[in-house]
């Protein structure tokens, strides 16, 4: 008998857990979202049909599912905030949000979350958007196969896609990021990870880092964005896989790394940006096994850079390789492939016999003097860098990869 | 002066420099398609070569048949025709026959490779646009040193030096030029002094059209700017244009006063 018991009263608790069914739309009892969820309990799931729907702002204060039949089309109706999520557990999905104006005064988001976890946001469409997704003070939420797309002219007028501030453990996935200031932004976020999204033709960066450790970012491809990824006063993040393609402008960088340390780069793509890779002070990088093609610069290394390892990587067809301030002494080179690399290789074991020195007399000249980059591809400039070469009185001396590979190097690109 | 034209060409087409001067474009142009593959590069390989070798060869080329053709000139001047349709006949003679071997042995090897059908046209016809250009400019001005140095070797070693001039010592200037000025803005001084090279300007212009990495930054976006638009596409020609009038006008001049 009181085993009986005990099953009725956890079928009782499992029933009134998953909730019951509300319906919005036309022919439905609710034809507004707000009254739905006004009448909602926690666990309750509303779906909402087809149609397009002017809205106040959505605020949810207990766990629901709000799911989109056939994306069911929501603005607000003063082009403010259009949900905002202050309970545990919500999850949204399937919605297409859209047309949110720029505000110089609130961060007017899509979906706004404060202080909550466990959220899930899940394939809808977001678009025309000042903020897309918004999380503050948040842990423990997936942002997965959304597609948000902005209208950003500028980076005083126009918000971030994704932003992030102050949360733990998220999950951004398979999303799609366009048009806005920043792709995806995270400002004091812990042990998140960040991948297969595709993020392309934002104003600043594509992905931003800024005193977040713990990191992850993986699978990403970053396309014509005005810097690919910017991780700055960070440490910890964990960079694999990620294509980094036509970043290109006059101030653009593949990725850019500022006061960062403890890192690690690997199997990244970097191809056809003005600067592949820029560090500042950046401490104790491991970077190996990347691809830098077709940049202007492969890497520029500047300011207070220790301990940085640069092994196993292809320079293909970069108009620069390598330009240093400074010695960069600590600094390790060693193993890589360079496609302007001239050496031999006698005793056939696959790298050079004489080292490989990366940064030419051009380089430091025209990051010194940039008006003179009129002068690439001149026969003198062949000239003097191959004097240089021969005897090098200008570059720094120790900056040389001691054994260059002599093939390109192989490895899994997925 | 159309006759002289034609009859210049013809006996320089027949002569066995304009075949080796075809043979070694061919050559040259063929390898580099063949050991680049790809053909953006092999077009970006050529530049170089063209760059290099279409002033040197014009100038050789040029004050070699202006001297072997003195007795030819001295024949053409005693008898009762204009002195401008003499020496431009012969000019023009001289810089088309290299123009067509250049074309030819330039173009073949990448028309062969597909380069009509393939999205790079425009920057080829770039490529073949700046080496004719180059070619008539220094068949010109090593025509003019022939004229007025009746010694070969004077003649010789000044046009072989405005050559070594332009192409090397001239960036050269340059390159110090920017680095005394360098706390001054000096994009708008390097683009003036490289409009006033021929060959620079054909490297630029080149470079704009093909290889933009190369330019790159702030200054960069300048230089694309300047070159990139269609006011600074004018400018060039125009340069290059008055690199071609200016020394024919010279000459013409010249010529007048000449005492052979």
């Amino acid at each position: 008998m009181q085993r009986l018991l005990l099953i009725l009263f956890s079928l009782f608790i499992a029933y009134s857990t998953i909730g019951s069914e509300l319906r919005v739309g036309k022919n439905q009892v609710f034809h507004s979202i707000e009254m739905a969820l006004k009448m909602s309990q926690s666990g309750d799931t509303i779906f909402v049909e087809k149609g397009i729907y002017i809205e106040p702002n959505l605020l949810i204060q207990h766990p629901i599912s709000l799911i989109g039949i056939n994306y069911p089309t929501i603005e607000n109706n003063k082009q403010q905030e259009i949900i905002t999520v202050e309970s545990d557990s919500v999850s949204i999905i399937g919605l297409h949000l859209q047309n949110i104006k720029v505000s110089y005064i609130n961060d007017y988001a899509a979906i706004k979350v404060n202080r909550q976890k466990h959220c899930v946001f899940e394939n809808n469409r977001l678009e025309n958007t000042f903020f897309g997704i918004f999380l503050k003070h948040s842990k423990d939420c997936i942002i997965r196969n959304n597609y948000i797309k902005g209208n950003a002219k500028n980076e005083m007028s126009s918000g971030n896609a994704v932003h992030l501030w102050y949360c733990k453990n998220i999950l951004v996935e398979k999303n799609q990021a366009r048009n806005h200031r920043d792709g995806i932004y995270l400002e004091f976020v812990d042990n998140s990870i960040v991948k297969n999204n595709i993020v392309a033709d934002n104003i600043r960066y594509g992905l931003h880092f800024m005193f977040s450790d713990h990191d992850e970012y993986r699978g990403n491809t970053f396309r014509s964005n005005g810097a690919g990824v910017a991780v700055m006063f960070s440490k910890y993040i964990k960079m694999q896989n990620n294509h980094f393609e036509f970043n290109w402008g006059s101030a653009s960088y593949g990725l850019l790394l500022k006061d960062i340390t403890d890192s690690e780069i690997t199997n990244n793509i970097f191809k056809q940006n003005t600067i592949a890779i820029y560090m500042e002070g950046a401490n104790r990088v491991d970077i190996h096994k990347n691809e830098f093609n077709s940049n202007g610069w492969a890497m520029k290394i500047y300011g207070s850079s220790m301990y940085n390892k640069i092994n196993q990587n292809n320079f293909l067809n970069n108009s620069f390789e390598l330009g240093v301030s400074g010695k960069s002494e600590s600094n390790n080179f060693d193993g890589n492939y360079w496609s302007s690399h001239t050496g031999y290789d006698l005793n056939k074991d696959g790298t050079a016999d004489i080292p490989y020195r990366p940064v030419k007399l051009f380089s430091r000249i025209i990051s010194r003097i940039p008006s003179t980059s009129i002068l690439m591809r001149s026969l003198l400039i062949d000239i003097i860098d191959f004097a240089e070469k021969v005897n090098p009185v200008l570059t720094p001396d120790n900056l040389k990869d001691h054994r260059p590979s002599m093939k390109i190097i192989d490895y899994d690109k997925n | 002066m159309l006759k002289i034209f034609k009859y210049s060409l013809f006996d320089l087409i027949r002569s066995n420099w304009s075949i080796a001067y075809l043979a070694f474009y061919l050559m040259v142009s063929s390898s580099i398609i063949y050991m680049n593959g790809d053909i953006t590069k092999s077009i970006i390989s050529m530049m170089n070569v063209i760059l290099l070798l279409i002033p040197l060869v014009a100038t050789v080329f040029g004050a070699i048949y202006m001297y072997n053709s003195r007795e030819f000139t001295e024949l053409l001047l005693s008898q009762p025709i204009k002195r401008k349709s003499i020496f431009l006949g012969q000019y023009f003679g001289l810089a088309v026959s290299l123009s067509l071997s250049f074309i030819l042995g330039v173009g073949l090897p990448f028309i062969i490779r597909g380069i009509i059908t393939s999205p790079e046209l425009s920057n080829f016809l770039v490529l073949i646009g700046v080496g004719l250009i180059l070619n008539f400019i220094f068949s010109l001005l090593s025509f003019m040193v022939a004229l007025r140095f009746e010694n070969r070797i004077k003649g010789f070693g000044l046009s072989l030096f405005i050559w070594l001039f332009m192409s090397i010592i001239y960036d050269g200037i340059l390159l110090l030029i920017l680095i005394w000025f360098e706390s001054y803005p000096t994009e708008n001084l390097a683009i003036t002094l490289t409009l006033m090279n021929p060959i620079d300007l054909g490297r630029v212009l080149i470079m704009l059209f093909l290889d933009t990495s190369a330019l790159m930054g702030y200054t960069g976006a300048v230089f694309y700017n300047f070159f990139g638009v269609w006011q600074g596409i004018l400018l060039s020609i125009a340069a290059l244009s008055v690199w071609l009038l200016f020394p024919i006008y010279i000459l013409l001049r010249y010529i007048k006063k000449k005492d052979f």
